[in-house]
């Protein structure tokens, strides 16, 4: 019953990280256009740079 | 909309301050980027995204766009040279229809913020019940002593600070009846998830054998799950209905000396010169002070032709200016304009609709006091059975509670709810009172206005045939330069013929009277048979040099799926009834049209509120089907009531739904996705009340494990939701 002990904090804080996760996505807005990121993964053009850089060209 | 035709008019040299409206929503600095909000109704795949941002980012002055799908809107971070103009213009290049949206308007992010905040709630709920049902396992299949206590410790670690957290929604709504002295739904369940934490602590404190951890865990996320789909239900309503407010962008022109400048409808004042273009609405109610032209008054009178006006005539907000622009001295502004002194009266309606018992309120009323009797005796028997045992006693009570926790409930109402709405939404329908479905459902009779509802609201030519093409090209030539809504009717039919507009030149529209030119040397008047010197009569006349006048004759068109939906609902048996402003002669001839037999005709607005209210009194639970403002009391005081997209806003408030799609006909199949919803939500309570007599005599004698207690409720939320998937 030893394994317990390491077992269930390891579980627990992947557990933890998964929810931390789901806040980053929550505070990222990243439930506001379901649809459309549906569909922006099915474009032809990729993106091939971040859209920071897209204007510096 | 209307937006459109102010932008037509700021194009001029002296409107310099065309964006004003939108840079004051943006609520940035003005001389830095601003954010301008657009509607694309047409976008509808990931190539359009990418067409709409692509091109947009070609431009110089764009600094970043991004399309919503979802919403199918778009931002554009824009420097400040860029006028909306420009990019709504650049969108139209690309192939997509784009409307500039009133930031102020939209942004109502209450609603969204709710939203985020409980799926934030609901997030945290699902990951602590999967963790605290990993713990519960093991201790169902056998953990016991130490390894069983800690297992409860770890699980009242996790349990504990994510009912605090997560369940707060239940806790704030239940006091908030308490305080008031009534049950709702919410108060046995924040009952059931407080004791069922406090019980289980206990135990866990006194190495007890059963802690409920997982079930107060699961109670508070399948709840939360039907709150958040109600929350985004309503949510997605509201945000489409806000889009058609916020299209009405709320500008006017004002005149200082010989300029014209665009202003914001809030600036105007009592006494301000407005200038009202050919084609645009009248911002505020006021007096002609300058020009002459013909306004469109049907959304107040229902009546179909436009009135003509001159100097010294009393005009209302709303009202469409046609042929001439009109200078007005305004004399009543915002709140004091009859637009909006209706909307009172919206205000009185909803406060009775709120009023209504939905199904939800009355299954609660039934339900909170049975369930909170049911724990009580649980516990009371259990007492006297014992001999005085109160731990145990409270153990059964609790179980009892948590048993009969309204979970599938819970899900009952929203999920179909959800599926309904999303259903109608795709006919293009826009469900915007949380009853209304339900309302709906109930309908014994329907009533419809006429102008606007049943009819487009704008006349097409109806002799288009009878005239010869010459002459119907020299008319098209005429109309072509007009707003007036005969001259559009006349256009659209050579058109459609396929008769080009002849070689008129200098052409001249006379406000009030019609249009006048020359063809091949000879004077051509298209208007007012008094103006022309023809006999007098509803016609509009066209006599080209001294020949004989030819008489053009105009009809209101029916909506598409007017007379479908008509024979559809009396198939249905419900009485259909007509009630219009118009003369007499017009609504009897339509009625026949249409196969309504009762109608009443030159109706007030104060009349149509009385028939409303005495159909009330009666006892009939009526759809009300209208667009014009001398329909909104009527709409609010209706059981239920659906307006078109293109009533205006005031209306549009009043109506429990809005009908976006052109076709009339998506109303029988609202009222079937009602009738539907309405037995699926029967049908649920249904499920919930056989699983509770199943369950609760279990729990009742003392056999309801924490194990049974959360298969049964998984099983019955689950079935209630796959039964939620059955309406259509």
């Amino acid at each position: 019953m030893e394994v317990l002990a390491i077992l269930i904090p390891v579980s627990i804080s992947l557990g933890i990280v998964g929810l931390l996760a789901f806040f980053w996505t929550m505070k990222n807005r990243q439930y506001e256009d379901p649809q459309g990121d549906a569909e922006r993964i099915l474009r032809t053009d990729y993106d091939d740079e971040p859209a920071e850089d897209r204007k510096r060209r | 909309m209307s937006l459109a035709d102010y932008s037509g008019a700021a194009a001029c040299p002296g409107c310099l301050t065309a964006t004003e409206a939108v840079e004051r929503a943006s609520k940035a600095a003005s001389e830095e980027a601003r954010d301008v909000q657009l509607s694309l109704p047409t976008i509808h795949c990931a190539g359009c995204i990418s067409t709409v941002e692509r091109g947009l980012m070609a431009r110089d002055g764009i600094v970043d766009v991004r399309v919503n799908l979802t919403r199918k809107r778009a931002v554009v971070h824009a420097e400040p040279s860029v006028t909306d103009e420009e990019i709504v213009a650049a969108i139209s290049a690309l192939g997509y229809e784009a409307m500039p949206l009133d930031g102020a308007t939209l942004s109502a992010g209450e609603s969204d913020r709710l939203a985020r905040d409980l799926a934030m709630r609901l997030g945290v709920s699902g990951f602590a019940m999967m963790n605290v049902m990993l713990l519960s396992v093991a201790v169902w299949s056998g953990a016991a002593d130490a390894t069983r206590d800690l297992f409860h410790w770890i699980s009242a670690a996790i349990a504990l600070p994510t009912v605090v957290f997560s369940a707060q929604p239940f806790f704030k709504s239940a006091w908030s009846a308490l305080r008031v002295a009534r049950l709702n739904m919410d108060v046995p369940i924040s009952l059931a998830i407080l004791l069922a934490s406090a019980m289980s602590l206990y135990e866990t404190v006194n190495s007890g054998a059963h802690a409920y951890f997982d079930a107060a865990l699961s109670l508070t996320f399948f709840l939360l799950a039907g709150r958040y789909l109600d929350q985004r239900m309503r949510s997605t309503a509201r945000s489409a209905a806000t889009e058609l407010a916020a299209m009405e962008a709320p500008t006017a022109l004002r005149l200082i000396g010989a300029e014209a400048e665009t202003v914001p409808l809030a600036e105007v004042v009592v006494g301000d010169l407005l200038l009202v273009q050919p084609g645009a609405r009248v911002p505020a109610d006021g007096t002609i002070a300058v020009g002459a032209s013909e306004l469109d008054r049907s959304f107040l009178t229902g009546e179909t032709d436009p009135v003509a006006v001159t100097v010294g005539s009393e005009v209302k907000a709303g009202e469409i200016n046609l042929t001439g622009p009109l200078t007005i001295r305004t004399t009543a502004v915002g709140a004091d304009t009859l637009l909006h002194s209706l909307a009172e009266l919206v205000t009185m309606a909803e406060a009775a609709k709120s009023r209504y018992n939905s199904l939800a309120d009355r299954a609660a009323q039934i339900y909170a006091p049975a369930v909170h009797l049911l724990a009580l005796a649980a516990f009371l028997v259990w007492l006297w059975l014992t001999g005085g045992d109160v731990r145990h006693a409270l153990n059964i009570a609790v179980a009892v509670l948590i048993i009969t926790c309204p979970c599938a409930l819970g899900l009952a109402v929203p999920a179909v709810s959800t599926v309904a709405s999303g259903r109608l939404f795709k006919h293009g329908l826009l469900v915007k009172h949380p009853t209304a479905l339900e309302r709906l459902a109930e309908v014994d009779e329907v009533i419809f206005d006429k102008t606007g509802t049943l009819t487009v609201g704008a006349p097409v030519l109806a002799n288009a045939e009878g005239i010869a093409a010459g002459d119907l090209a020299v008319a098209a030539a005429l109309a072509r330069g007009s707003a007036h809504p005969r001259s559009r009717a006349i256009a659209a039919a050579a058109s459609r013929l396929g008769i080009a507009p002849a070689d008129v030149s200098g052409l001249k529209e006379v406000p009030g009277y019609g249009i006048e030119g020359s063809y091949m040397g000879k004077p051509v008047r298209l208007g007012r048979p008094s103006w022309i010197g023809a006999e007098t009569g509803e016609a509009t006349v066209m006599r080209i040099g001294d020949a004989e006048p030819v008489a053009f004759h105009f009809i209101d068109d029916l909506r598409p799926g007017a007379i479908e939906l008509i024979s559809a609902l009396k198939a249905q048996g419900l009485p259909v009834t007509l009630l219009s402003g118009d003369a007499p002669g017009i609504v009897e001839a339509f009625a026949e049209r249409v196969g309504i037999d009762t109608w009443q005709a030159g109706v007030l607005p104060d009349e149509k509120a009385d028939v409303l209210r005495a159909k009330a009194a009666e006892g009939k639970r009526v759809l009300m089907v209208g667009d014009g403002l001398n329909d909104t009391a009527a709409l609010a005081l209706a059981h239920v009531s659906i307006a078109p997209g293109s009533a205006l806003e005031a209306t549009r408030v009043a109506a429990d739904f809005v009908l976006l799609a052109p076709n009339l006909m998506r109303i029988a199949d609202a009222l079937r996705v009602g009738r539907s919803a309405r037995k699926r939500i029967l049908e649920n309570f249904g499920v919930a009340a056989v699983y509770n007599m199943i369950a609760i005599p279990i729990a009742f004698i003392g056999l309801a494990t924490p194990l049974a207690a959360a298969i049964a409720m998984s099983t019955s939320s689950i079935i209630v939701s796959l039964n939620a998937l059955r309406t259509r």
